[in-house]
């Protein structure tokens, strides 16, 4: 692919701290490479900003090679940004024009305050996790991997849905800030397989219950979710989370 | 977890839309399949709408049905106010908004849209109840004549009561503009319905998803030729 370097225009969302009210901020970037990812730009930014004594730009980010999670920008209005299934650390600046005006937003929805300028509180999601995402195992020896058989496809249905890395894009993308695509994928991965039969009707309806108090809207299937989702986790698993929520709905003890 | 707090969960909730949206759309199939009677007159100039009327006479003096009409009202409450207090809850969810939204990139308008077309379709029921249901069943506005059907039985002429409301070209309008949002309505919600249920198949979701297209195309264009076949005077006396 052709090197280039290229001058951009960006408007970030500079915001002091969760209680103050923010606004959008102006910066010229010249001399960018179009082999830099989107955050080694930000590096970029950030240095120069830091060289002329004014505040860097706060923004989440961590492992940068797209499993940690961490990095959450609303590109031009999508969720990392315009290339599919990539999170903000893999997008390339060869997916911008030169001269092109970059607008950049924390994710927005209740459930996830902003912090400071592009950094929002994704903890919900752990607290949901704490709900229910999880199975129990004995002490003791490790077992034989191979003593439990999985049918071929559902093993690889659940490795599919196990690959959400519970960045939250989805929640940014939902006109309802809702989260059932990640709570879809992680009920999933613990439904098609044995080990997570014991907490099967128990998970279903704690993590629903943890999603509502968390301040997560209801889904409305109208799949914008699946459109943005990193990782590129089915819609089809939020109606298996349905599925799983109505049978423990249903039949569940108490 | 009580039935209360599952039912009113985000999941719940969406349960309580899909049972009554699938049995609005099942009532939809009855109320074309009867209305349909009118275009016997394609056919049968003589008929003057009596099949259409004897049809309607039936729906009238039989108990299942009027039954019915209790638990269709029911639906239609819970649907409507379920369906308004999820939109202003799930609105609320995100205080803040975008300065740049992902509109069409991932989503269509109309599932973006369920509220606004549903609450055109309530504005549109308050209108068709008053041109029909309240007539028929309370005023008889425009019924005072009433009229010896080919089965020998005394009835309102409901079919005059069509020809008369759709001789207006504002009603006529009206109807069309509500057949089209009835149709982006359905689009949406019939296999919406289906995966709130937890229809997870690959196989029965292809099935759904053209089932969904053919009864959103087929039933609200029915629906919409009677006022146009009225008025252009295709059915009629």
């Amino acid at each position: 692919m052709e090197h280039k370097n290229i001058n951009l225009t960006l408007k970030v969302w500079k915001q002091k701290n969760g209680q103050s009210q923010g606004r959008f901020e102006t910066y010229l970037v010249n001399d960018i490479s179009t082999e830099m990812s989107f955050l080694e730009m930000f590096d970029v930014l950030n240095e120069r900003l830091i060289k002329e004594g004014k505040e860097p730009i706060a923004f989440d980010h961590d492992c940068r090679e797209g499993i940690c999670g961490m990095c959450s920008m609303y590109i031009n209005g999508r969720p990392h940004g315009p290339w599919e299934g990539t999170t903000t650390c893999q997008l390339h600046m060869r997916a911008f024009k030169d001269g092109e005006t970059i607008v950049v937003e924390p994710w927005r929805a209740n459930a996830f305050p902003v912090l400071k300028d592009l950094m929002v509180d994704r903890s919900s999601f752990d607290r949901i996790i704490q709900a229910g995402g999880f199975i129990s195992v004995n002490t003791g020896n490790a077992v034989d991997a191979n003593a439990m058989p999985v049918e071929k496809d559902k093993a690889d249905a659940s490795f599919a849905a196990a690959a959400c890395i519970g960045c939250g894009a989805c929640v940014a993308a939902c006109k309802n800030s809702s989260a059932m695509l990640f709570l879809s994928a992680k009920v999933t991965h613990l439904a098609l397989l044995p080990q997570g039969s014991p907490e099967r009707k128990t998970r279903a309806l704690n993590m629903i219950a943890q999603m509502d108090k968390e301040g997560f809207g209801a889904c409305t299937n109208t799949g914008a979710c699946e459109a943005v989702c990193p990782k590129e986790i089915s819609i089809t698993n939020i109606a298996r989370l349905n599925q799983e929520y109505l049978y423990a709905g249903l039949t569940a003890d108490k | 977890m009580n039935w209360s707090s599952i039912l009113s969960s985000s999941i719940g909730k969406k349960i309580v839309m899909a049972v009554t949206g699938l049995f609005l759309i099942s009532f939809l199939l009855v109320h074309m399949g009867v209305n349909a009677c009118i275009f016997k007159d394609l056919f049968d100039p003589t008929d003057n709408g009596d099949m259409f009327n004897r049809a309607a006479d039936y729906m009238g003096k039989t108990a299942l049905i009027r039954i019915m009409e209790v638990v269709l009202f029911a639906g239609f409450f819970v649907h409507i106010i379920q369906g308004l207090i999820l939109e202003w809850e799930n609105r609320n969810k995100r205080k803040k908004g975008y300065a740049v939204n992902l509109g069409n990139k991932g989503s269509k308008w109309y599932s973006r849209s369920m509220g606004l077309l549903g609450t055109i379709l309530l504005l549109f029921l308050i209108l068709h109840w008053w041109h029909f249901w309240i007539p028929s069943r309370f005023t008889h506005a425009g019924l005072e004549n009433p009229i010896l059907l080919s089965n020998n039985r005394v009835s309102h002429d409901m079919f005059k009561l069509m020809t008369v409301t759709f001789s207006e070209w504002w009603v006529v309008v009206v109807y069309v503009l509500a057949c089209i949002s009835l149709a982006y309505h359905l689009l949406h919600g019939f296999q919406s319905a289906f995966r709130t249920l937890g229809l997870s198949n690959t196989r029965y979701i292809k099935l759904i998803n053209a089932l969904g297209v053919a009864y959103s195309v087929i039933v609200p264009l029915v629906f919409a030729l009677m006022p146009i076949s009225m008025k252009m005077g295709w059915v009629g006396f």
